[in-house]
């Protein structure tokens, strides 16, 4: 179950500065647990909650042309030849309305 | 410093007038390396908020695409701000994710002008830098 992977400039450095990596894995869960293992970090800049168990709120993930949010979110299925796509969300605002939650020194959300 | 066109200027205040009170959000591209804003692309901001904005995932998909097809990359990123200075907000530093980007702020709370600064957003520090209309 090849797949390949874009990754976008601000998390290049958990790639070796590779814009394109290859991985596996039938779910996309399962895509970022195999990518976590050879660029570690990477996964929890893309998952939130407890155990990583939901998409961080502010990456877009696509797979080929399509939002994930709307194939089931981590749990989309992957097909071999599949193209996933990262996007941080450019977003912010006037207000402090934002719940953000407290970093932890040094982990730079995205 | 960020230089930028009249052109280009001209078009990012009117997109903010356009959509107050809501905030208004685009980028304005140019060529991988150039530090130069050439092609204007204003936004949807999916949240149609007057406190809050987010690129339509789809259309930055697609601009996101395109820009990578014409090897260029989001030179300007900016954002309306409706009822409060033109300064990034706490929320603008913690979602800021694109460090070579200069970010844009346009406020329009005064009806009749419009204040237009420009800043770096990295590792959560903001620089505001001198804006040049050429």
């Amino acid at each position: 179950m090849a797949v390949q992977v874009r990754v976008p400039t601000i998390l290049r450095t958990y790639t070796g500065g590779a814009k394109l990596v290859e991985g596996t894995g039938d779910t996309l869960a399962a895509l970022f647990l195999d990518l976590d293992s050879r660029h570690s970090g990477l996964r929890g800049r893309l998952v939130a909650g407890d155990e990583g168990a939901e998409l961080h709120r502010f990456v877009n993930i696509y797979i080929n042309d399509e939002d994930v949010r709307f194939l089931g979110g981590l749990d989309a299925k992957l097909g071999d030849g599949d193209e996933v796509t990262i996007l941080p969300a450019v977003a912010g605002g006037g207000v402090d309305a934002l719940p953000v939650p407290s970093s932890r020194p040094g982990h730079r959300r995205i | 410093m960020l230089r930028i066109d009249r052109a280009c200027y001209e078009a990012i205040v009117a997109h903010a007038r356009r959509d107050h009170p809501d905030e208004a959000c685009g980028v304005v591209t140019g060529p991988v390396g150039s530090d130069r804003p050439e092609r204007f692309i204003p936004m949807e901001n999916a949240e149609r908020s007057p406190t809050f904005y987010r690129f339509d995932p789809m259309e930055q998909l697609r601009v996101w695409r395109e820009m990578d097809d014409r090897d260029e990359e989001p030179v300007v990123i900016y954002h309306s701000h409706t009822a409060t200075e033109a300064y990034p907000s706490r929320t603008d530093i913690s979602l800021a994710a694109e460090p070579g980007a200069h970010y844009v702020l346009a406020s329009t709370r005064e009806p009749d002008s419009t204040e237009f600064r420009s800043f770096r957003i990295a590792d959560g520090q903001v620089t505001e830098e001198p804006v040049e209309i050429v």
